[in-house]
């Protein structure tokens, strides 16, 4: 007994980094295993405060640039605006879903990250204003990425400049869709993988987002095509897609509150349980 | 003894609040940022309590992770850098450090520089590692350990002469 204690003294200091790096090995390795899984992450009251206090200050610094988008993003409603026959015609309302089968919210992006493989934004609205895991997350250009975690007045996104995001993506034109991803190298350009060798693609074609994910409405804006590769081993088209969003520069954005989500994911729960 | 404490936690807050303000939104070139605040761990008392230290570069580590949204990596990064403090006295500054009053807060000297150097490039070399956590950024990795620790360096040897007391 006494050896042990005498053990456990002499190496104390040993033990003691041995303990502590088994708890960060674990934070590390459980962050890069699971899709959304953290158990530390900037949506809470510290660090989502700070942020949001640096964010006021940086906020003034570029308030010409913001206005502009939202300038722009008005000119075009207003283009679509001036394109209907009737201005004041009420859209038609259906019965069983009401509306909009979407809500949005507005937001703010207080952090935003961009120079590791894995990058995560912090907004300042959180689960008080109803954002929930796993919305999508657009602006006036084009997509940004999914809800990750929540607290009450914060929540973190999964850029799409981060080397686990998956989003399912298609071609304007036609319907062929692959997935798209980020291979951690340029901040302008993500890749969109699996398109077959059928589609017809050139070089500036749109991307869009595409009908099969439940997180985003179908034909939001995503890119143009910049670069074709076909794929050695499987023969499928690899695409370098330019982002219409410049993600290094993100001001306000809109969550996208799909009502017709859990619905579809409870019937494919329900078939899945079914087999 | 309790000003040497209250000096450290000074610093503790100050490089964290200094590196989550300015210098996690430095990118040169896009993906190239500096990580200063391992000055607290180079710079931590060379004869204190050394569990002091792991517990504190521990935290230290965390809140780094908790605001960049990285999972453990900074944590892991600080504790082996923490835990090989000793060691890397050791090589370079000689057998005898503990006996010397070894300051790191001084003039820049061949031994201290070697002690800086190795510190940030065993910190930067986990922390990227893990960061990418994949064997095909292999030179990813190092391109990005290379220039961050150049960039941590100039910026940590800055502050040092900056903050260093005048005496003479």
């Amino acid at each position: 007994m006494q050896q042990i204690f005498n053990f456990i003294y002499k190496n104390s200091n040993r033990l003691l980094f041995l303990l502590l790096l088994g708890i960060s090995l674990f934070l590390t390795i459980q962050s890069h295993s699971y899709h959304r899984s953290k158990v530390i992450s900037s949506a809470n009251f510290l660090s989502g405060g700070v942020y949001e206090r640096i964010n006021n200050v940086n906020e003034y610094l570029n308030l010409r640039t913001q206005n502009d988008a939202l300038a722009q993003e008005n000119a075009k409603l207003r283009s679509l605006l001036f394109d209907k026959k009737d201005t004041t015609s009420i859209p038609k309302l259906d019965s069983i879903r009401g509306l909009h089968p979407t809500d949005i919210i507005v937001s703010k992006v207080i952090h935003n990250s961009f120079n590791s493989h894995e990058n995560y934004l912090t907004l300042n609205s959180g689960s008080l204003q109803g954002v929930k895991p796993d919305m999508g997350v657009i602006n006036s250009l084009g997509i940004v990425g999914i809800i990750d975690n929540t607290s009450p007045g914060y929540s973190t996104v999964v850029s799409i400049l981060n080397i686990k995001s998956q989003i399912n993506a298609k071609l304007k034109k036609s319907n062929h869709f692959g997935s798209l991803g980020w291979n951690g190298k340029n901040t302008g350009f993500v890749q969109l993988t699996d398109v077959p060798r059928l589609a017809s693609i050139r070089k500036g074609d749109t991307i869009v987002t595409g009908g099969q994910s439940v997180i985003f409405p179908e034909n939001i804006n995503i890119g143009t095509i910049a670069k074709i590769e076909v794929d050695d081993q499987t023969h499928y088209y690899t695409i370098q897609v330019k982002l219409f969003n410049d993600m290094t520069n993100l001001g306000h954005v809109y969550i996208i509150k799909s009502k017709d989500r859990e619905e579809i994911i409870n019937l494919e729960n329900k078939r899945k349980k079914d087999e | 003894m309790n000003s040497a404490l209250f000096v450290n936690i000074f610093r503790f807050l100050l490089l964290l609040a200094v590196q989550i303000v300015v210098f996690n939104n430095m990118n040169f070139l896009g993906y190239i940022s500096p990580f200063p605040y391992i000055l607290f761990i180079i710079l931590y008392p060379v004869n204190s309590n050394k569990s002091g230290l792991l517990a504190a570069s521990f935290f230290l580590g965390i809140i780094m992770d908790m605001f960049c949204n990285s999972g453990g990596i900074h944590t892991t990064a600080c504790l082996v850098l923490a835990f090989y403090r000793p060691y890397l006295f050791r090589f370079s500054f000689g057998l005898s450090y503990e006996y010397q009053t070894v300051k790191l807060n001084d003039v820049l000297t061949p031994e201290r520089f070697t002690f800086i150097l190795l510190s940030v490039v065993i910190h930067h070399f986990v922390l990227f590692i893990l960061e990418a956590f994949k064997i095909s950024f292999f030179w990813d990795i190092l391109i990005r350990t290379l220039f961050s620790t150049v960039f941590t360096i100039i910026i940590c040897i800055i502050i040092i002469y900056l903050i260093k007391p005048n005496k003479r």
